[in-house]
């Protein structure tokens, strides 16, 4: 059996309560969502920290899905289940669906959170690789108030992110634009609940049968999750074409920067940005369109 | 002669007997699946005993390097430490390094240099596990990091580094050249030869990762100088006289356990240090002292399988008449060469690479040699090696298919080996006791609907679609073995058993081999129910406790129904030929004038009158006298010796799709027909033969232990090294046909391995079969998305 070294554990009673501890610890502690990610490395002892402040009993006031006219708002606890299972968001962001659909397994899900993936920041993680195709800024919470960053500035590197010690990831806001929208993911494992090869993510608004905005957000093809502006403006006041996505996934498979790994070579990693690219434009093209 | 059972009859009528409980061979539930599924079982990390500490183990982060020096003292005032042990402390034992099951030595902490990441260095054993493993970070360890030998080809160039610098005189990194078959036959036969295939095929390094890791409980009783070791062991005998060997402890004051097991596929089978680090911790401290290994430990640095690099050549005619094979081999072996297998069998049972066919000449020449990596090599249900000789062949086989270009169904069945043939002898000195494959071949294309599936596939290769059959015939060889030939460090591979009826008819029966999951509980209950006609319910099976059970060699290698099941069988006998001089006086008539009904004596032509097996059971422990010259009690034991190993066969067919945008392979359909002989109870023959071909799935498509270039191990975790989950696996489709084994008492052969052995070429060859349209003939496991990628741009590339 794998055991951590030494720590302190405390559950928080509030946001507010746990800044103030945090804001004490400083970065001998750390916050413990869902654990799924933390707990494995410490106990291969990869991370050793002297506070875990269990954020769990925050669910109540940290998990919802909220649809407003102009955004959606998502509380950082919520779970991937409850992601998963939203019908709210699959309406109008069916992007969460696929991906949740293979985001680990079951067990993973029930415990895990949107907040928690986040802030992990690893480089393969598929929420983060959705919040960037959707445009997603992150609300950040420390003793001075609150403060909302895009997804480009929350991740500062691998397993880095704006969040400072002392603060806490409180809420994702998801903008809605008054046109018919469509969006999609897909991913290439090795196995199920593996992390990504390579997955993608796409989503597309349409005006008249022609393309408003389009973003694509790849994962595990660079240092973090990446969103890439040259496929929007090439798709932006286009019909959308096979051509079109062929055009998109070629910009795709030239912007990432992929390295080569146990998972497989970078030149098919490349090769999957490409194809995968494609793939979801078009499924989030039909969905716009029906 | 083959009995041939069509799978879907077969399902039904076989499922209403399910809880009907057989009284004899049939299908039944588990015996220990009461307990077992209930959370009740008691595994080795479930024994506490009053006082009972904790091992950690320090070991290298190193392939290779010279410990410089170790300091222990922080380790030591670590708060709860009771003991930190180096290998210089060991030394001054005599018990730095213990014999390997091959003839080598291994070093149980390293005292001059590490030799592969992982390897062990220094214990604590402290009040809990998280004090231990704290300590452990106390410790310090001075390095001189040396040049690892990681790739294998490079093991033996003059200029790479020495590993085995302990072995006197050594200056080179060899550990065996073997050879089988006539080299200048085989050549002959190649010159003459229409057809010359030649691949490289590559098994890589598998671990069998049980979902128990390894671990033992030591418990030294210093006033009686026994000792009580609960281990995690396939076997206990074997383990129990290697302690008395290498620790110098007398055999009889040692007690191994093993409780139940968590799997073991091989893992189980070597002695690993920590075990060793247990007796010794409770020798040091007087306590009872636990080591459980973690996830990463088990992953690192217990019994990986294969690892083999083949070059193979197939000789055959125009007509596609086999005429021969040969193949070269490379042999990793790791840091120490730990393989468990008979010691006149370095190589395993590699010689088997003929496989199912008639071949008039065969040859093998291998290498095998040391590198920096753990050692182990016979695991992960191989029976001794025979998973890396059937992939040899029937991968050879499909290639030798696409060169003529005709059907590998049709090939198979031109070379099989026919039933009039057996017992057959290879070219290679394996004298296979029975099959008829033909009737198992076909089966197996009639329920794949194999026709159909070539026109689907047609179509779908017109549309541009990847669609891939594989096939893969195997003759497996099990059931080490007959004692002239087989042994491990000296002890014969047969088994005993002893049987002891109850005055109430109700039994034990004690087996010197020991289940990690197979169901011995229910299947040698079944044997003796078979034999004796007491239900399987009121047989208690008793096992893996040498104080309590008879002497024998253990399970692994799909022994456990051919040596072990064979001798429950004949103490039976033994038992029911006592029972028939007893009932002969009970019924008043001679022997002579009774016959054996399953469960009871009757008197011929009289079969009112007769008495039942509990009857005589009492009679025998009652009152009153028993015939002249029998002692009381019913009860026997036997010590059995095989004559021959079983040779268990199968066809397997796999239907495989691959996306073309992203290579990835979906395994639509597996087809597996079994031949094992007399099936004791088909549903556990079916669950062994699900989580075989689901092993395969594993093998084929995602496992490897791999190395970067410093020798770090990158399948640490289980993150790392995948293993396949349901959603990998079809709804698998299983049917049989039964050719009995002669020599067997009962007719079974084994069926432990047949479906991981014979499982990864099916998988293989439908994917390459897949890939055809690319001119594809061959591409090595794992068939990762990456690597099918690969190999569609004609890059394919080995492993390692």
């Amino acid at each position: 059996m794998q055991v951590p070294a030494p720590f302190e554990y405390e559950r928080a009673t509030s946001v507010d309560q746990a800044i103030g501890l945090l804001e004490r610890l400083g970065s001998s502690a750390r916050l413990v969502a869902g654990g799924h990610s933390l707990l494995p490395m410490m106990k291969l002892r990869l991370a050793n920290f002297e506070y875990l402040i269990d954020i769990n009993p925050l669910h109540s006031e940290l998990g919802y899905i909220r649809l407003g006219d102009d955004e959606v708002r998502i509380g950082a606890m919520t779970r991937h289940r409850e992601l998963l299972e939203s019908e709210i968001l699959a309406d109008v962001f069916p992007i969460f669906r696929d991906a949740e659909k293979v985001i680990a397994d079951p067990i993973v899900r029930n415990r895990g959170t949107l907040g928690g993936s986040l802030c992990q920041a690893d480089p393969s993680e598929d929420l983060s690789a959705v919040c960037t195709t959707l445009d997603a800024s992150c609300v950040i919470r420390g003793t001075a108030g609150e403060r909302v960053v895009t997804m480009e500035e929350f991740h500062v590197g691998p397993y880095e992110t704006a969040v400072q010690d002392n603060e806490i990831l409180t809420e994702i806001r998801i903008p809605r634009k008054n046109f018919r929208a469509g969006s999609a993911y897909a991913k290439v494992e090795r196995r199920a609940g593996d992390w990504a090869v390579v997955s993608a993510g796409a989503a597309v608004w349409l005006d008249d049968g022609r393309i408003v905005d389009a973003r694509v957000g790849l994962a595990a093809v660079g240092p973090n999750t990446t969103g890439i502006p040259e496929i929007s403006a090439a798709l932006r006041g286009n019909e959308p074409s096979e051509d079109l996505f062929q055009l998109a996934g070629a910009i795709a498979a030239r912007s990432c920067d992929p390295s080569t790994d146990t998972r497989g070579s970078a030149d098919y990693k490349r090769h999957l940005a490409d194809e995968l690219t494609r793939r979801t434009l078009r499924t989030a093209v039909e969905r716009a369109r029906s | 002669m083959t009995t041939v059972h069509e799978p879907s009859q077969a399902k039904i009528t076989e499922f209403e007997d399910n809880d009907q409980k057989p009284v004899g061979f049939g299908r039944m539930l588990r015996k220990e699946d009461a307990r077992l599924l209930r959370g009740r079982g008691r595994f080795v990390d479930d024994v506490q005993l009053p006082g009972m500490l904790h091992l950690a183990i320090l070991r290298s982060p190193f392939a290779h390097a010279t410990i410089v020096s170790i300091d222990t003292s922080a380790a030591e005032a670590s708060p709860g430490v009771k003991a930190v042990v180096t290998g210089e402390t060991l030394k001054g034992l005599g018990l730095a390094w213990m014999p390997t099951l091959s003839n080598d030595v291994q070093a149980v902490l390293a005292t001059d240099k590490v030799r592969f990441q992982g390897q062990e260095v220094a214990f604590v054993v402290a009040e809990d596990r998280y004090k231990a493993r704290d300590a452990l970070e106390l410790i310090d360890v001075e390095y001189d990091v040396l040049d690892p030998v990681v790739d294998v080809r490079k093991a033996l160039e003059p200029d790479a580094p020495i590993i085995r610098t302990d072995l006197e005189g050594k200056t080179n990194n060899h550990v065996f050249d073997w050879e089988t078959g006539d080299e200048a036959e085989t050549d002959a036969v190649f010159a003459r030869a229409d057809v010359i295939v030649k691949e490289d095929i590559v098994y890589p390094r598998v671990h069998p990762a049980p979902m128990e890791t390894c671990g033992s409980v030591a418990d030294f009783d210093p006033v009686e100088g026994k000792l009580k070791l609960w281990s995690t062991t396939q076997a206990p005998h074997a383990h129990r006289t290697l302690y008395a060997i290498v620790a110098g402890l007398p055999e009889h004051k040692i007690q191994v356990i093993a409780p139940d097991i968590g799997g073991g596929f091989g893992n189980k089978v070597p002695i690993y240090p920590g075990y060793v680090l247990s007796i010794v911790g409770s020798i040091v401290t007087g306590k009872p002292v636990k080591w459980m290994e973690d996830r990463s430990e088990n992953l690192i640095s217990t019994g990986f399988a294969r690892d083999y690099i083949m070059r193979a050549e197939i000789a055959a005619t125009a007509e596609g008449k086999i005429l021969g094979i040969r193949t070269n081999v490379l042999a990793d072996h790791g840091a120490f060469n730990g393989t468990a297998a008979p010691v006149k069998y370095p190589a395993g049972f590699f010689g088997v690479f003929t496989g199912s066919y008639d071949l008039e000449a065969a040859h093998c020449k291998m290498t095998a040699v040391y590198t920096n990596k753990a050692p182990g090599g016979v695991a992960y249900a191989c029976s001794f090696r025979i998973t890396e000789a059937v992939y040899l062949v029937e991968r050879i086989v499909d290639a030798l298919a696409y060169e003529l270009a005709m059907d590998p169904a049709e090939l198979r069945l031109k070379n099989f080996i026919q039933p009039e043939q057996f017992p057959y002898a290879t070219k290679t000195g394996w004298v296979y006791d029975s099959g008829d494959y033909e009737p198992t071949m076909r089966l197996a294309m009639e329920m794949a609907g194999y026709d159909e599936l070539r026109k689907e596939q047609a179509e779908k290769r017109a549309r541009g679609e990847l669609m891939g059959i594989g096939i893969s015939f195997f003759t497996e060889a099990v059931g080490a073995g007959p004692r002239k030939d087989m042994d491990i460090l000296g002890l014969g591979m047969a088994d005993g058993c002893e049987l002891r009826i109850h005055p109430t008819g109700k039994a034990v029966v004690r087996l010197s081999v020991k289940t990690q999951g197979q169901g011995h509980e229910t299947t040698f209950a079944q044997i003796i129910a078979e034999e004796l006609g007491i239900p399987p319910d009121d047989i208690d099976v008793v096992h893996g406790d040498t104080d309590n059970t008879p002497f024998g060699l253990g399970t692994y290698g799909s022994r456990s129904t051919p040596v072990s099941g064979a001798a429950a069988a004949l103490v039976a006998r033994k038992v029911r030929d006592k029972a028939k001089l007893i009932a002969s006086a009970m019924l008043e008539v001679s022997v002579a004038d009774i016959d054996w009904v399953k469960g009871s004596f009757q008197v011929k032509g009289d079969p009112g009158k007769a008495v039942t097996i509990q009857e005589i059971a009492f009679k025998a422990h009652g009152a009153g006298d028993l015939p002249e010259g029998i002692e009381g009690g019913l009860e026997a034991q036997i010590c059995y010796n095989p004559s021959n190993l079983t040779y268990p066969h199968g066809a397997y067919i796999c239907v495989v799709d691959i996306d073309p945008g992203t290579a990835e392979v979906k395994v639509r359909r597996f087809i597996a027909v079994d031949d094992c002989g007399t099936r004791i109870n088909p549903m556990i023959i079916e669950g062994q033969v699900h989580g075989g071909l689901t092993d395969g799935v594993g093998m084929a498509l995602m496992e490897m232990i791999s190395f970067d270039e410093d020798g770090n191990c990158l399948g640490a975790s289980l993150m790392d090294y995948l293993i396949p989950t349901a959603l990998e696996v079809p709804d698998w489709e299983t049917g049989f046909t039964v050719t009995p084994s002669p020599h067997h008492p009962i007719g079974a052969k084994g069926i432990g391995e047949s479906a991981t052995v014979g499982s990864p070429p099916a998988i293989v060859n439908a994917v390459v079969d897949a890939l055809k349209p690319f001119g594809i003939r061959h591409a090595d496991m794992p068939l990762t998305p990456s690597r099918v990628w690969d190999a569609m741009r004609g890059q394919a590339t080995p492993p390692i």
